[in-house]
């Protein structure tokens, strides 16, 4: 069928073949001699892929900047490892505890996007991006001021602990955040939830849905023009966006002893958009690759102690420079491409 | 605290977010770009103010008067703001905006880290320079008004007062908006739009020192994250008020002080900084470019 | 009995702030009728467009689509009520390809849902094949079936003008909007293009309202004309009939000097 043999198909298997193929070596290698600092970063990492995968539906396919996507994410982790700790008699199974988890994390987070989509998306360009900024600050503070607790039922309280239960036997305390949890987040567990967000992201795109995203971000006035109401595909590519970053949070979340708001701030908003953009806006595996590197690059630049946040501020600029430079891009264009592409637009 | 105070010191606090708002506006204004860096500015300059005052930026230079050590710090985020958009930016001149943006944050990462490697993270007292007679409060009609206060809504309505002039009636200042306007037009009249991109990049950060000193002055522990936080609520400030107008930052500065001094003083403290965001939502949804923020229609 | 019009607007207009850009238009387009609209530039055709298609929300009159009144509706709902339309400086879904875009012009007749679509379900392959073949089915009106695979922003200018007309047509329209088809064309592709629209016209049988500043086209094949200037109609008739207007003559050319 012609459906599987275009371009697009093709790169979207190349990518799950990457994913499948890092997944079996780190695998093997974490069996046989990895270091405890690696090992330790493996489900970090696989929470930071998804959250770049899903925040380049926002920015790459949908066309709008978020620069709260952090907010999504504790949204994920708070909901979720609550979820997880109230669960945790009913449901002895951790592999069980952890997946119902991360859709309580996504649902929530859902909803949060839904509640968020309503005013941003009437926005437009910077503003919109300042708003998402704005709420992703505004979640941050609700969580530090969060007092949670689980006697049974739930009991929660703002600013202070009225909830009736002791502090030390809440789940959410305030600023302290979450304390004493189970770790129960597994390299395996990431390395399904990528899976997963890829299947949702590809087939999304090829799909009348993702296409009807895709117009709204090449030509909105012409995608009305066919019959594509703005608002609803909008509010669905941020909606699934933010699910997919909730579950990353819960699975973040499960991977530590505690959480704490500040943990998911604007610069960690502002992490993510870095991972997307080197990427590649649009572009899945450079989401992927790039989430991977940049999460380990502190660890490498280790031996450059003091130096190594300089280096990865220095190779940024650098990297965007060299890549959007028309000069320099012109050069390395005619350098490696003897043949140009005719009838290029724009 | 009585309602009064709370008035003062939000509009003092304000002064200080619109003159970093300035920064911010102007450089959208004509560059239509989000400099992140902005904040981080701020911060190089307190420092500068405060290692020339306290003489220990290079070891052979001596300590220098407070104004003398100002006006240091002025001059070096000047000549830095102009360097930044250099190298930095103007390579990017024709690139997408998430690119420029990206590079900026870039920009930001590398002067905190910078910082953090010359200066330490060991948080610096900043010298109290407004005191006269010792004295750094001063009583007037029963209400106990710090200097750093006055000094703070003076400068800045200066400031305000000169830019507005320098905008609208020195030849730089017109070819400022002329660019801002349209930097093909402008060209074609004979402007040069670099050299305006990068005047305007001087007088923001020249003006971000002025904002760091007053800052660390009214809030004297200095760090290299101290230019962040207030950098982001100038932004937001600029936002407000209309991004690229130059009224609109000094009103959403304004604004944003008040509302954030009054939820501390009234409603919660903790929740001071959720409450500033939901405020700035309510307006955008309101009105989609800010309070004096020009809408835009789009050609069919 | 005579049939009800397709397009039947009374008393159009719309302000811009202080400025009047469109006054007192009235305009009948009858069931499958080519009709044209033209006028110096500056003279608010396009701005008539965007009225029609509610891309401007009209200050003043009415517009009946098909006998049905679409004050308060929106630019999408009118597509969907039978308005389709290309732009003068082409929009294109640059970044996707050529049959994706025909795709999106059929979006509203594509029936399955986002959870079809993530989990591939049997309404999924059987409506994107459908899909597919029809937008091929449609492409061919131009010879375009061997871009399908192209990125729309990499065609060629006429090409681009083309895809627009075939994305118009996928979402199944009562009366298609031409802003300026011929813009661009030299005149065999201009010829070809008016073959194209008379085909057009008779495969679908729908009707076609064009903005066009190619006289030749215009007088070659629309059955009536429309004359604005200043954003009020100054003309209207047959070819021939405006060939002669002395109106329509001056708006033009300017008045004669003695």
């Amino acid at each position: 069928m012609k459906l599987l043999t275009n371009k697009t198909t093709r790169s979207n298997t190349i990518t799950y073949a990457v994913v499948v193929i890092s997944f079996v070596l780190l695998q093997l290698w974490s069996g046989a001699g990895m270091s405890s600092s690696l090992k330790g970063m493996l489900v970090p990492i696989c929470a930071y892929v998804v959250m770049a995968l899903s925040l380049n539906l926002t920015v790459g396919v949908l066309g709008e900047l978020s620069l709260g996507h952090a907010g999504f994410m504790s949204v994920g982790a708070f909901t979720g490892t609550t979820a997880a700790m109230a669960l945790a008699q009913s449901i002895p199974s951790d592999g069980l505890r952890l997946a119902i988890a991360m859709v309580v994390g996504a649902l929530f987070a859902a909803i949060a996007g839904f509640l968020i989509g309503i005013p941003v998306l009437r926005l437009r360009g910077d503003y919109l991006a300042i708003v998402t900024l704005a709420f992703g600050e505004i979640i941050k503070s609700i969580f530090t001021n969060l007092y949670v607790g689980f006697d049974g039922g739930l009991r929660v309280s703002l600013l202070s602990n009225q909830t009736g239960i002791a502090d030390n036997d809440l789940i959410i305390r305030g600023p302290m955040g979450i304390g004493g949890i189970t770790k129960i987040s597994t390299f395996v567990a990431g390395f399904v939830l990528i899976m997963l967000t890829l299947i949702v992201i590809f087939n999304l795109v090829n799909s009348r849905s993702g296409r009807a995203i895709m117009a709204l971000r090449d030509n909105r006035i012409a995608a009305e023009s066919v019959g594509i109401p703005v608002t609803k595909y909008k509010m669905m590519a941020f909606v699934i966006s933010a699910a997919l970053a909730g579950a990353a949070g819960t699975l973040f979340g499960l991977n530590y002893s505690t959480v704490v708001a500040n943990k998911f701030d604007f610069n960690t908003s502002i992490l993510i958009l870095v991972f997307v953009v080197l990427g590649g806006q649009g572009r899945m595996l450079g989401s992927i690759i790039a989430a991977a590197a940049l999460t380990i690059l502190p660890e490498v630049l280790r031996e450059f102690a003091d130096y190594r946040m300089l280096v990865y501020a220095i190779v940024l600029i650098l990297v965007m420079i060299f890549t959007n430079n028309p000069t320099i891009k012109g050069f390395f264009t005619r350098l490696f491409s003897k043949k140009q592409e005719g009838g290029a637009n724009q | 605290m009585n309602i009064f105070d709370s008035l003062i010191s939000g509009i003092s606090l304000g002064s200080i977010y619109a003159i970093i708002a300035l920064g911010y506006t102007m450089v959208y204004g004509i560059a239509k770009m989000l400099n992140f860096a902005h904040g981080d500015v701020i911060m190089v300059g307190a420092y500068i103010c405060f290692y020339t005052f306290t003489g220990g930026l290079m070891s052979f230079l001596p300590a220098v008067p407070p104004y003398a050590a100002i006006l240091i710090a002025v001059v070096v985020c000047t000549l830095l703001g102009m360097l930044i958009e250099r190298l930095a930016y103007k390579p990017l001149r024709t690139a997408p905006s998430l690119a420029v943006l990206i590079t900026a944050i870039g920009v930001s990462y590398f002067l905190q880290n910078a910082a953090l490697l010359l200066w330490t993270s060991n948080p610096k007292v900043f010298p109290s320079f407004f005191n006269f007679g010792g004295n750094t409060n001063i009583e007037l009609g029963g209400l106990r008004i710090s200097y750093v206060t006055i000094v703070t809504i003076i400068v800045s309505a200066v400031i305000m007062v000169a830019l507005t002039l320098f905008t609208s009636y020195s030849k730089t200042g017109k070819a400022m908006r002329a660019c801002s306007e349209d930097k093909g037009a402008a060209q074609l009249m004979g402007i040069n739009v670099n050299t305006t991109i990068s005047i305007t990049f001087a007088i923001g950060s020249g003006l971000a020192a002025i904002a760091g000193v007053l800052l660390c002055s009214a809030y004297p522990t200095l760090v290299p994250t101290t230019g962040s936080m207030p950098g982001i609520k100038a932004f937001t400030a600029a936002v407000f008020g209309g991004i690229g107008s130059i009224p609109g930052a000094m009103l959403g500065g304004l604004l944003l002080g008040v509302i954030e001094i009054f939820s501390k003083a009234y409603i919660s403290t903790q929740l001071s900084d959720a409450i500033v965001f939901a405020v700035l939502i309510v307006v955008l949804l309101v009105k989609p470019t800010g309070l004096l923020g020009k809408p835009i229609r789009e050609k069919v | 009995m005579s049939e009800t019009p397709i397009l039947e607007c009374r008393r159009l207009g719309i302000d811009f702030g202080g400025l009047t850009a469109v006054d007192e238009f009235d305009l009948t387009v009858g069931r499958r009728e080519i009709a044209g609209l033209i006028g110096p530039n500056g003279a608010g055709k396009t701005t008539v467009f965007n009225l029609l298609t509610k891309v401007y929300k009209p200050t003043r009159g009415t517009i009946m689509l098909d006998g049905v009144d679409t004050h308060g509706m929106t630019t999408v709902q009118v597509n969907r009520a039978g308005i389709a339309r290309t732009f003068q400086n082409i929009r294109l879904f640059n970044n996707l390809t050529v049959e994706d875009n025909v795709k999106l012009g059929q979006h509203n007749h594509i029936n399955y849902g986002l959870w079809s679509g993530l989990f591939r379900l049997p309404s999924y392959w059987r409506e994107e094949k459908a899909a597919h073949e029809r937008a091929l089915d449609l492409l061919s009106i131009f010879d375009m079936q061997d871009m399908a695979d192209a990125k729309a922003g990499s065609l060629p200018y006429g090409a681009q003008r083309r895809l627009e007309i075939v994305r118009a047509l996928a979402t199944e329209p009562k009366i298609l909007l031409l802003d300026e088809p011929a813009a661009g064309m030299n005149p065999s592709e201009t010829a070809e293009l008016m073959e194209n629209i008379r085909k057009i016209r008779d495969t679908f049988s729908i009707a076609v309202l064009l903005i066009e500043h190619d006289m030749k086209l215009v007088m070659g094949i629309c059955e009536n004309i429309t004359v604005v200037n200043f954003g009020k109609i100054i003309a209207k008739g047959t070819a021939e009939q405006i060939q002669n207007d002395p109106v329509v003559i001056e708006a033009y050319l300017g008045k004669k000097e003695a």
